[in-house]
């Protein structure tokens, strides 16, 4: 029976604590007696006959009529899929993605349909690489499909191929690709990493023109969203969303959800220190922390990013669930919650964050210093339900390298926006007004996003309105171990060390400050109340 | 009293381009510059007066000079033993006059008449009897044994090259004039259009602000500045760019200010006037590369032996066009901007004569060390 998460209050006992720096490890030693590190819960147990699962889930849909039955001769299917900005790490080989695609599949071929279209739902992502495609799908689906152009992947900027459904009574305009709007029936086939996915949310962004996205993707919404992981009532981006839900229910094409949730069993045995609790570390996994990162920092960090971004995770299907999308959704959430949640009691002076080398946005890339604030403050610091773990006007103190790094061909918006946009301003809505636009229409920047392999040209503002809330709530955000410039550019305070970090902290938060540390891996929301 | 020699010395000459180059400036120390006591020249007409300089600037042309890797270009068009200095501010022997000196060597300096077309027409600049006449040749004033130069305590300059400095501007903004009056002609093809400026140096920084001067910034496209350093960065701001950024920084800039697309390096677009203040192989093959089609690379910094890739410069029909100097009527502009932009903090230091490896070892790194114009300084002996 695995355990659940718990706040170890920091004691003079208490081994110090493992942060992430990037594609490297620190172990950090926290205040005693006002420290706490919230660990996650272990990972719940795998479904054991997965495939199984999946096809009980789509003969036993929740308020919909099991999938053969919406299946006929002649009609026009559309299968999309998440892209491969999730799960993180990629999966260990058959991704789910692959089983519940090729399992659709096989009720799909028994039932004599033949027009069937599978779409990567990239919404303003950077386009997947074959290599990708492949893992996720599988080599028979791909090989079957992506030949006969039957396999491809969403385009937000393709006039021809996007359609209006209706307009919500925001005035917000629902657009989203053609033939997903104009089939019998739209498949999509989900994977729940966190709480803030899934449900409508699926086809009105994977789907969704740019026109349609930028209705709810802006600094005023964002800052607006005082609960991304947590209640969707507090959350405008998702009312947004689940308004654009409604008019897709309404006037849309028919929808079948599959939406599966992940345990959190995140990084393999070589790593297994990770997803322990220090003082439960043994002697082999305190000799494998110190092998690996002493020989880490020997490498040069283009080969440390290809390690990590190497790494396959064992994590596996908790959960899957099929029919209409809000039913199944709710059930989804039900999931993750049990997988992720730890309550907490109260808001602390001090948030400390450790930050990863991958981010939803740069699977097999770099990290650059806009991924970092995102996965700082739009992901990590919205770990939580009803509240933050850190108190309004509180210091946020992350670690991670802050490299002045960008991957050129996944990224260019974002050097662009790095140089010219933060040394302007790093208000969102000041960008937004200002700066959005421009790259949001500039053709070279469409021009990659369509025929290459990098974000949309405002992917860049979109990332750095998601760490919009918590950009607002921090008093100060120190990062540990980053270029100093680079760190000042994003608004930030550098230090060298923790300890330099508490003492600047202390101008905001005094000397003696309340800290929680969410220790990640693995995924976990903290439930503050 | 003294002044600084340049000679025709070849074994100096060749061991100043080999430690110039290896470190610019240090052509002085070992090359054919040398201190000198001061030497009366002769009158080359009775309507020639002597000055005594108060301050003259050091530019990249004379470091170029003294470092042996100036074009052989100019040795038709300098005579020696000479003494350099042509950005001058001075006294006139005899009188209480200040004035700043025009150092272009025209055809009324050179006496000759009737004069060429393009001095007729003021285009002195431009001068088609340049090294001849009844003075040893010499491009200007500092590269003429028959004038002198700044660098000394003793000149000579024809009536017709002196501008007289109002009583209240200093000594320093005078210095800056002449360096300014040629920002001033380079900004005379200044379009409205997106613009880049290559370099923060003197001459980029002058010339920006003489772009500025005549500029509605709401009406206009952006003028995009490169700079290396901080204070180059901060001048350039201050000086009216909308954009500085480093050199590697600049085609993400113009791509982003033209909306061009991009094949291999080269812009699609890009913007239609570029001026490079640098003048090197570099500097000029980036202009080509951010210039747009049907657009004008404007040369200002001197150029010197390049190598450069010119295929794009024929695929996109864009010109290369040179800018030197300056007319007459540009002191005018240029003492007035000298005295609304306060150039006069751009002088960053001042040596004398006798320091003259450590001036121009500072003038060489000037904006590594923070410094725009470096200066000798002859007030007091």
């Amino acid at each position: 029976m695995p355990r659940p998460g718990f706040v170890h209050e920091v004691d003079r006992s208490s081994p110090p604590v493992l942060f992430w720096r990037g594609e490297n490890f620190s172990l950090e030693k926290l205040p005693v007696g006002r420290s706490r590190v919230i660990y996650p819960p272990e990972p719940l147990p795998a479904i054991k006959d997965i495939d199984g699962a999946i096809r009980h889930a789509l003969l036993n849909p929740h308020d919909q009529d099991p999938l053969p039955a919406l299946l006929f001769p002649g009609m026009k299917l559309t299968i999309a899929f998440d892209d491969v900005s999730l799960p993180l790490p990629k999966m260990r080989r058959p991704d789910i993605r692959q089983r519940v695609i090729e399992a659709v599949l096989d009720l799909v071929a028994a039932a004599g349909v033949d027009d069937v279209h599978i779409i990567a739902a990239l919404g303003l992502h950077r386009r997947m690489h074959e290599y990708e495609l492949r893992h996720a799908l599988g080599d028979r689906v791909y090989d079957a499909f992506h030949p006969r152009g039957m396999l491809y992947q969403h385009d937000a900027e393709d006039p021809d191929n996007l359609t209006i459904i209706g307009t919500t009574d925001h005035g917000e305009v629902l657009e989203i690709n053609k033939r997903a709007a104009d089939s019998d029936l739209v498949i999509y086939v989900n994977i729940n990493s966190v709480s803030m996915d899934g449900g409508w949310k699926s086809i009105t962004t994977g789907l969704a023109s740019y026109r349609c996205l930028s209705h709810h993707h802006t600094g005023e919404t964002l800052q607006n969203t005082k609960s991304l992981m947590g209640h969707r009532e507090h959350s405008a981006l998702h009312k947004s969303i689940w308004r654009l839900g409604k008019v897709l229910r309404d006037h849309g094409p028919k929808l079948f959800q599959i939406e599966s949730t992940l345990n959190t069993d995140m990084f393999p045995e070589q790593f297994s220190f990770i997803n322990k609790r220090e003082w439960e570390w043994t002697a082999k996994d305190r000799a494998t922390y110190l092998g690996v990162t002493k020989g880490l920092n020997l490498l040069p960090v283009k080969a440390r990013r290809k390690m990590f971004h190497d790494i396959q995770s064992p994590h596996q299907m908790t959960s899957v669930q099929a029919g209409e999308t809000s039913a199944v959704h709710e059930i989804t959430l039900a999931k993750v919650f049990e997988q992720q949640l730890v309550p907490v009691e109260g808001q602390t002076d001090i948030l400390t964050l450790g930050i990863p080398f991958v981010s939803p946005y740069n699977p097999d890339s770099v990290m650059n210093p806009v991924l970092v604030m995102c996965m700082g403050l739009g992901y990590l610091f919205n770990m939580y339900r009803n509240k933050p773990l850190v108190r309004e006007g509180g210091v946020i103190i992350m670690t991670h390298p802050t490299y002045r790094d960008f991957n050129p061909v996944h990224h260019p918006s974002y050097i662009d926006f790095f140089e010219q946009v933060l040394t302007d301003t790093t208000d969102p809505v000041v960008m937004g007004q200002k700066w959005e636009k421009q790259y949001a229409e500039d053709e070279w920047y469409r021009h990659l996003y369509r025929t290459g392999n990098a974000y949309h040209g405002v992917h860049p503002f979109y990332a750095w309105y998601w760490g919009a809330h918590g950009q607002q709530h921090a008093g100060k955000v120190i990062i540990v171990g980053g270029d100093a410039p680079t760190v000042r550019r994003l608004g930030f305070t550098p230090a060298s060390t923790m300890d330099d970090a508490f003492e600047i902290a202390s101008d905001v938060v005094g000397r003696t400050p309340t800290i929680s540390h969410l220790h990640v891996p693995s995924l976990l929301v903290a439930d503050v109340q | 009293m003294s002044r600084l020699v340049f000679s025709r010395k070849p074994a100096r000459f060749a061991a100043a381009r080999l430690a110039g180059t290896l470190m610019p400036g240090r052509g002085a120390s070992v090359g054919p510059l040398s201190l000198e006591p001061d030497e009366t020249l002769p009158l080359p007409s009775p309507e020639w007066l002597r000055l005594r300089p108060r301050l003259a600037g050091i530019c990249g042309s004379d470091l170029a000079t003294v470092d042996g890797t100036a074009s052989a270009y100019f040795d038709p068009l300098v005579s020696y033993p000479f003494t350099p200095g042509h950005e001058v501010v001075a006294d006139v022997v005899g009188t209480d006059r200040r004035v700043v000196v025009v150092p272009v060597l025209s055809c009324i300096t050179r006496g000759i008449s009737p004069v060429c077309h393009a001095c007729e027409h003021g285009h002195i600049h431009l001068c088609e009897r340049v090294a001849f006449g009844h003075i040893e040749p010499g491009l200007q004033t500092g590269f003429c044994e028959s004038t002198g130069g700044g660098w000394s305590h003793e000149m000579l300059a024809h009536p017709s090259q002196l501008v007289d400095v109002p009583a209240d501007l200093s000594d320093e903004a005078a210095v800056m004039v002449e360096p300014m009056a040629c920002a001033v002609h380079a900004a005379q093809r200044y379009t409205g259009k997106e613009t880049v400026i290559i370099g923060a140096g003197t001459l980029g920084l002058l010339t920006l602000a003489a772009i500025t001067a005549t500029r509605d910034r709401e009406r206009t496209g952006p003028v995009v500045v490169t700079a290396r350093y901080p204070d180059q960065k901060r001048l350039a701001k201050e000086l009216g760019a909308d954009v500085v950024c480093s050199t590697d920084e600049l085609p993400r800039w113009v791509r982003s200010a033209t909306g061009s697309l991009v094949f291999g390096d080269q812009l699609t677009c890009g913007a239609p006037h570029v001026i490079d203040c640098v003048g090197s192989s570099e500097s000029l093959q980036q202009s080509l590369q951010v210039v747009a089609p049907g657009g004008e690379v404007q040369v200002v910094g001197m150029p010197g032996n390049v190598h450069l890739e010119l295929t794009s410069l024929w695929h996109r029909e864009t010109a290369i066009r040179g800018c030197y100097a300056y007319r007459r009527p540009d002191f005018d502009t240029a003492l007035e901007l000298v005295r609304r932009f306060d150039l006069g903090r751009l002088v960053s230091a001042t040596y004398s004569l006798k320091d003259y490896t450590d001036a121009i070892g500072h003038a060489a790194h000037a904006g590594r060390r923070g410094a725009v114009k470096i200066a000798f300084d002859m007030r007091s002996n």
